[in-house]
């Protein structure tokens, strides 16, 4: 009994992880259509910012802000640079794409270097919590809690927001919404921003459970695709379903059939998508 | 300094650059270098351990002016990026275009097993860090002698500690799941339950594993201790989550030769005090080699030197010492390599001699995590003289039964 | 003028072993062999328009078959490299037929799915592949007693087949069948309404894709005399990939020169320059800035232009 409480609190602690990774490339890859393959790079370069703002004696609410506005720095620059002028050229978005990982990364090695750098977990949620009868580490919760509330903001941002209408607009027809006077280019921008600073947010966030380390990014990209596709392109609220669903089978998959460990992560995703191409929850065919 | 290899190339000049097929050379010349390779890792997951087996190396030829036996030393270092088809392409470069005469590396055990062929046919004395377990056993390469260990040769001496001196009854066993993890808590597991103790789980999780939520909960509480065969940084992650799941001080925490190294331990606090490991090196110890070349190195890098750094430090000392054997004359691969076989030399690690397979025999401590100057290290408890990879065992038989692997010895006191 | 410059490289490339060092003969082979790999991936990236990240897995696939039948079994070559290029190629066909279930992103995320699931079956089922050790002790073959261990005939060896995978693929191209798989790249409705079945014609491009990816596997675990799950990661992938799309995707000679690219920068450069990967990725940004359907027709470009205005 103890054992499988513990699990289902780790499939959701873990389904939360996989949110906030994957909330900014759902969210570029939703509403721009651009498979941002820098995502895991950007995660990464999040988590490196992250762990020195902590080593510097911040707290983790300083570390976390710095790294969200890092990296949306880091996002628009390149969207305005370099992605801008690919649009429409699915191919070359992935060499691009590919090839600024591949900087991002050695960058991260030089300036970081070969070790793994640990983040610290806030001092209040160090020790475990402990409830009926099971101790639970509480950083894990909180970070279920932290991907709820973002979530929620996104879906509230998106949804109800006159920004958000504007945005929605370009996405469904940009020169109709540049007729009525809408900035989609500019907005397309803020929209890559916001969903790079998810990206160095989550890795900030994480870093207490995944650390900082050469490779992360490269562990990292396929759980954002896999969340993404299983959830369905163009759905937030599906990739936010996709991520506790993901989480519950690694989980307990892990536990049961711990000989299909590498195969776990990509079966749902498989049997889904071979019977319902656009995803769970997908809107759009890709 | 490393030479790069912009100076090497102008100064051998155009001619090495591989335009002749490679000839047999006759006995050097006496002021022609000393052109040693350096197989290692300095990008990717692997490149922590990677760049202290370059400043290890390169730490022992600075002490000397980059000379050995009178002559000079050039290192020439590639990066292999831990995949086992770029080993093989820059160990050909370092052979065919650079010439050297002697490869030290490379880091990890599928490396060597990529490049155990190429050896062979190119006659090329290396001193392996890699741990893989039958270049030394079963599929002996002549070309090979190991100062590092073999995956098992520590945990063996481990198993013994916890079944004879912690008197431990029960245990369970944790790994990457790895060759190199396999074979380590295969060893382990052999040796604690013939002297008395039950392995009741062992536990492998992928090496990528994303956090070990999903196994610490199955983990079971009722035993002594717990056996970590963890490599790189998975250990020191391992312990905070253990702790962060209120295990701690449920069950003793006994590690494995790379589960808590130096390069791990400087990054960790109070949480990994008391933790026991055992490893063939310390930082701590007290040897009057190790008493310069430790504080050195700390001196140097700002950190002390672990598992990678001291592996490449003691092979330079041993190919040191086989170059004066052999006058400098590193062309005479036959000879080097005898001169290496022969080798019996006190080092930073202890006193260091190789066995008829090329791997070592030596010291190997049992150290505990303690704080000293405000640092973490691993203070050496116990020493163990000695020890092969064979352990106890006759080699023989030891041969005749298969590798460890994760099912070999089979685990008889599994609990479910 | 197609043809001159054709057959001049084709010199050159069969001159190679004649003046250069053995590693930089063992580079050129490498670099044929990738070659091939690229070409195979363009048939599916380039003309079928289906972007795969998966399709290491007929290179491991091929490989370890090969590997297992040489080292366990003691199988001959000949009949090992027929029953890996068919097995891996019946493969290909469960695959496709997996994979195209969807299109676009969701076709890339299948085929890489699919390549990691066998990536991690090549780690774990120990039995069989040895698991992250590898399998060691290939050997290579004989065809009519030549010694391919000497890296000279190996590379013609390599070279032979490359030049036949090519010509097969140039022929294949400019068939009325390769019209058709631009037609489903380019206009997947027209096509249908023409009466094509565009189904057929994507899955019969994937099976050829995987075939000729066969070969290549064939060849580099010859080359190695060594196999490890690494082969199939999806870095392996990726980077196939890349040379596609940087060579140029959709034409004959983009993956070749992509894959040359590729291969003396990662091998080549990376002696010189210990920043390799940075540079790796700035020249992808700088080729997709400046040259942005690839170098090959880049070049072509700049070539016409300059026939136009010495005209």
């Amino acid at each position: 009994m103890q054992i499988w409480a513990i699990q289902t609190l780790n499939s959701l602690a873990l389904g939360g992880l996989l949110f906030l990774l994957s909330s900014g490339f759902a969210l570029i890859f939703g509403l721009m259509r651009i498979a941002n393959l820098t995502h895991g790079a950007l995660f990464m370069l999040g988590a490196y910012v992250g762990a020195t703002v902590i080593r510097s004696g911040y707290g983790m609410f300083t570390a976390a802000a710095a790294a969200l506005i890092v990296i949306a720095i880091v996002g628009g620059i390149i969207e305005r640079l370099i992605l801008r002028r690919l649009s429409g050229n699915p191919q070359g978005q992935v060499l691009a794409t590919l090839g600024l990982a591949f900087i991002i990364a050695d960058f991260c090695l030089v300036i970081w270097g070969g070790d793994p750098i640990p983040i610290e977990t806030p001092a209040m949620f160090q020790s475990p919590i402990q409830f009926l009868g099971i101790s639970f580490p509480a950083y894990r919760l909180v970070i279920l809690v932290i991907s709820c509330i973002i979530g929620i903001a996104l879906y509230l941002l998106l949804e109800k927001t006159r920004l958000g209408a504007m945005i929605r607009a370009g996405v469904d027809d940009m020169q109709m919404a540049r007729a009525v006077g809408i900035p989609a280019s500019q907005l397309f921008t803020i929209v890559f921003c916001l969903g790079a600073g998810l990206a160095g947010l989550g890795g900030t966030l994480g870093g207490p459970i995944f650390n900082a380390y050469p490779g992360l990014d490269a562990d990292m990209l396929p759980l954002a695709l896999i969340v993404v596709i299983l959830g369905g392109v163009g759905s937030l609220v599906g990739t936010f379903i996709a991520s506790f669903i993901v989480g519950f089978i690694y989980s307990f998959g892990i536990a049961l059939v711990p000989d299909l460990a590498y195969v776990i992560l990509f079966l749902p995703m498989v049997v889904v998508i071979a019977f319902k191409p656009t995803g769970l929850f997908g809107t759009i065919r890709t | 300094m490393t030479i790069n290899r912009r100076d090497f190339l102008v100064g051998s000049g155009a001619a090495s650059l591989g335009l002749a097929v490679p000839t047999l050379v006759n006995a050097q010349k006496s002021n022609e270098p000393i052109r040693i390779g350096l197989l290692t890792v300095k990008t990717g997951p692997l490149a922590s351990g990677g760049i202290d087996m370059e400043r290890g190396i390169m730490m022992y030829l600075n002490e000397r002016n980059n000379m050995m036996a009178g002559r000079k030393v050039e290192l020439v270092v590639a990066d292999t990026g831990g995949v086992p088809a770029n080993t093989k392409t820059k160990v050909q470069e370092l052979v065919e275009r650079d010439k050297v005469q002697v490869l030290m590396g490379p880091l990890a055990a599928f490396e060597a097993l990529a490049i155990d062929d190429y050896i062979k046919t190119q006659k090329i004395p290396t001193l392996s860090v890699a741990a893989a377990e039958d270049m030394t056993q079963r599929k002996p390469n002549p070309w090979f002698v190991r100062a590092t260990s073999s995956s098992a040769q520590c945990s063996h001496v481990m198993a013994d500690y916890c079944a004879k001196i912690m008197k431990f009854k029960r245990m369970v066993m944790i790994a990457d799941d790895i060759a190199y993890g396999h074979e380590m808590n295969a060893g382990f597991q052999r040796v604690f339950e013939e002297n008395g103790g039950k392995i009741v789980q062992k536990l492998f999780p992928p090496l990528t594993a994303p956090d070990y939520g999903s196994f610490l909960a199955q983990l079971k509480t009722n035993v002594d201790g717990i056996f970590l065969g963890f490599a790189g940084s998975n250990g020191f992650r391992f312990v905070r989550q253990f702790n962060e799941y209120g295990l701690r001080g449920k069950m003793a925490i006994m590690g494995g030769m790379t589960a808590l190294d130096e390069s791990v331990l400087k990054n960790m606090g109070d949480e990994a005090l008391g933790i026991q490991t055992v490893c063939w090196y310390s930082a701590e110890l007290d040897n009057p080699i190790n008493l310069k070349f430790a504080p050195g190195f700390r001196k140097t890098f700002g950190y002390d030197p672990g598992y990678y750094a001291a592996g490449t430090y003691v092979s330079g000392a041993v190919l040191e010492n086989a170059l004066n054997a052999v006058n400098g004359d590193a062309n005479n691969k036959d000879a080097l390599m005898a001169a290496l076989k022969k080798t019996n030399i006190p080092t930073a690690r202890g006193p260091v001699k190789f066995d008829q397979y090329g791997n070592i025999v030596g010291d190997v401590y049992i150290r505990q995590v303690e704080r000293k100057d405000k640092r973490l290290v691993n203070a050496v408890l116990r020493t163990y003289t000695n020890v092969s990879q064979f352990w106890t065992y006759d080699p023989k038989s030891f041969l005749g039964q298969p590798v460890y692997t994760r099912d070999y010895p089979p685990a008889k006191n599994l609990e479910s | 003028m197609k043809k001159l410059a054709g057959f001049l490289t084709i010199i050159f490339l069969i001159s190679i072993p004649f003046y250069s060092g053995e590693y930089y003969i063992n580079l050129a082979s490498q670099m044929l062999i990738a070659a091939i790999f690229a070409s195979s991936l363009n048939l599916l990236v380039g003309y079928g328009g289906l972007t795969s990240l998966g399709h290491a897995v007929y290179l491991g696939l091929s490989a370890y078959i090969t590997a297992w039948l040489i080292t366990k079994i003691g199988l001959s070559h000949g009949a090992t490299a027929a029953i890996a290029l068919t097995a891996t190629t019946v493969m290909g066909m469960l695959f496709g037929w997996i994979a195209l279930r969807a299109t676009g992103l969701g076709f890339l995320m299948l085929t890489l799915a699919l390549s990691q699931i066998f990536w991690g079956l090549a780690y774990r089922w120990v039995g069989m592949t040895n698991g992250d050790n590898g399998i060691s002790g290939i050997t290579r073959p004989m065809p009519f007693d030549i010694n391919l261990d000497q890296s000279n005939y190996f590379y013609w060896f390599v070279l032979i087949i490359f030049l036949t995978c090519m010509l097969l693929i140039t022929r294949l191209v400019h068939s009325p069948f390769g019209a058709s798989i631009c037609g489903t790249r380019d206009q997947a409705k027209r096509m249908t309404a023409l009466g094509f079945n565009v189904w057929l014609i994507r899955w019969i491009t994937f099976v050829l894709a995987s075939f000729f990816g066969a070969v290549a596997g064939l060849l580099y675990v010859y080359f190695h005399k060594y196999i490890h799950p690494t082969v199939m990661s999806i870095t392996s992938s990726a980077e196939a990939l890349l040379c596609v799309i940087a060579g140029g995707a959709g034409t004959l000679t983009g993956p070749i020169i992509g894959a040359f690219l590729v291969m003396i920068l990662k091998n080549y450069v990376s002696g010189y320059v210990e920043r390799w990967n940075m540079l790796l990725g700035a020249v992808f940004v700088f080729i997709v800035l400046f040259m942005p359907s690839g170098i090959t027709p880049w070049v072509a470009d700049k070539i016409s232009r300059l026939r136009n205005t010495t005209k």
